[in-house]
């Protein structure tokens, strides 16, 4: 079984056809690696699996579960596939009011009833594994941009998603700080984490993902193993866009 | 200053007496003018124009209109039209007309500053919390309130000082407040005695805001 099934996914934004028929699926354990032009409809993607955007048309179903068949599951059904993904976003999008741990425990304690004390022990272990158990009073302000990311990573694996989504997670980090964001997302392929990353490093893409997807003005141009599409492109829009990057 | 032929002794318990009635307006104000301004912010923001519409216009004729005619109107109002319906004698007890007028009134000027405060919290704060599985209540209860109280203190600490000040307008239908009194006095007494006495009042009322507003300030501000 599939952990993300799409088919046919459609979606416009007021006129404009972001998504013109997205068909792909993850299976357990893979990391797979969404890249492309800005505009492309990466982040949209993303963001109609995770909910917070509404597809038009097509299928979406997250372990086997059906979320949009046509028409969107119940309200009930929903939130059930909301809790077995998790998205790390570009911006963090910690709460600001909201301690280190109290980040981490907010949706286990408050939306999914865990003990306190347990979820508390649970965030501990992930934040050492972060390398920020020292950080855990501190607030999201104190910290520098790489350690709210990990926080934020943290935040998401408490839920212990069955797919991790990350959206573009280092692009608004320094250079410097990349590399620690790109080592956790390494750790976790290691663990056999299944991940989607919207990324636009693509030495990361190549060496992490066991699939790599580009996607170019809503479709998906080319997919396949990194060695394949970073090698030697089919697709003319994958060779022009890559061809780009290598300038660089 | 000319004292007249005033008797402190008789006109301190009195002014006191008035000065519970302005404390009772302006608490009484915030108590339901506060739940209601929320309110009418998510009316206002509502994405449904038969909600959003008619909650603009209250807004409109409440912020356009001045309150010493909306007291006017609140209390003399149900009188009149209760005229016309053949029922004589209906009126409303003053002191409910003017907490009405005053409820209404400031109802509209809080949710302004509650729909500024929430339009100001990054739209990826409720994306998170959806994200991790929270209702629209429970982020709205945990994650954008408290975030908007702490960045609507200042001109929050504005209207509850504008509403101290405010409450010497409930005069106007005769609610015996403050300043009411220190008129009769000043009048019977030829001494402008009371006057200043009801000035150090409000002066103390707000500066007591002020310092209320400093320290909720200071607790919130363990975070940026």
């Amino acid at each position: 079984m599939h952990r993300i099934e799409v088919q046919e996914l459609h979606k416009s934004f007021s006129g404009l056809e972001v998504l013109k028929g997205i068909s792909f699926h993850v299976d357990p354990g893979e990391v797979v690696a969404v890249i492309g032009p800005s505009g492309s409809g990466k982040s949209t993607l993303l963001r109609c699996i995770t909910q917070l955007e509404y597809a038009d048309s097509g299928v979406i179903r997250v372990c086997g579960e059906t979320l949009l068949d046509g028409t969107y599951a119940p309200k009930p059904v929903q939130r059930r596939i909301q809790r077995m993904v998790g998205l790390v976003f570009q911006n963090f999008n910690l709460f600001p009011h909201r301690s280190v741990l109290g980040n981490i425990i907010e949706a286990p304690v408050h939306v999914y009833k865990q003990d306190k004390a347990q979820a508390t022990a649970t965030a501990m272990a992930l934040l050492e594994k972060m390398n920020l158990a020292d950080k855990a009073q501190s607030y999201p302000y104190e910290l520098s941009g790489g350690q709210q990311q990990r926080v934020s990573i943290a935040r998401a694996l408490a839920l212990k998603p069955e797919v991790l989504f990350f959206d573009e997670p280092t692009s608004a980090l320094d250079p410097e700080l990349t590399g620690e964001i790109l080592k956790v997302i390494r750790d976790l392929a290691q663990e056999h984490m299944t991940m989607v990353v919207v990324t636009h490093e693509m030495a990361f893409a190549r060496d992490v993902a066991d699939r790599v997807i580009f996607m170019d003005g809503g479709v998906i141009c080319e997919e396949g193993a990194p060695e394949e599409v970073f090698g030697n492109p089919k697709a003319e829009r994958t060779r022009a866009f890559l061809k780009r990057f290598s300038d660089r | 200053m000319n004292y007249g032929n005033l008797d402190l002794a008789k006109l301190i318990p009195n002014m006191l007496e008035a000065s519970a009635v302005t404390l009772e307006v302006f608490f009484l104000t915030l108590l339901f003018a506060l739940p209601l301004g929320l309110l009418v912010a998510f009316g206002r923001m509502s994405r449904h124009r038969f909600l959003r519409w008619p909650v603009q216009a209250y807004q409109a004729v409440m912020r356009g209109t001045p309150l010493i005619l909306q007291l006017l109107f609140v209390y003399f109002g149900p009188f009149y039209i209760a005229q016309e319906m053949g029922i004589t004698g209906f009126k409303f007890d003053r002191f409910t007309a003017c907490i009405v007028a005053f409820v209404l009134n400031y109802a509209a000027y809080f949710a302004e500053i509650y729909r500024a405060g929430i339009e100001s919290i990054p739209v990826g704060q409720m994306e998170a919390a959806k994200v991790l599985g929270m209702t629209r209540w429970q982020t709205y209860r945990r994650i954008i309130i408290p975030q908007v109280i702490k960045r609507i203190l200042p001109p929050m600490s504005n209207e509850f000082m504008t509403l101290v000040k405010d409450t010497a307008l409930a005069q106007t239908i005769g609610v015996a407040e403050l300043f009411r009194l220190a008129q009769t006095a000043q009048t019977q007494a030829f001494s402008t005695v009371p006057l200043v006495i009801a000035g150090v009042f409000y002066f103390v009322m707000n500066y007591l805001v002020g310092v209320f507003f400093n320290l909720a300030e200071k607790k919130l501000s363990y975070y940026r």
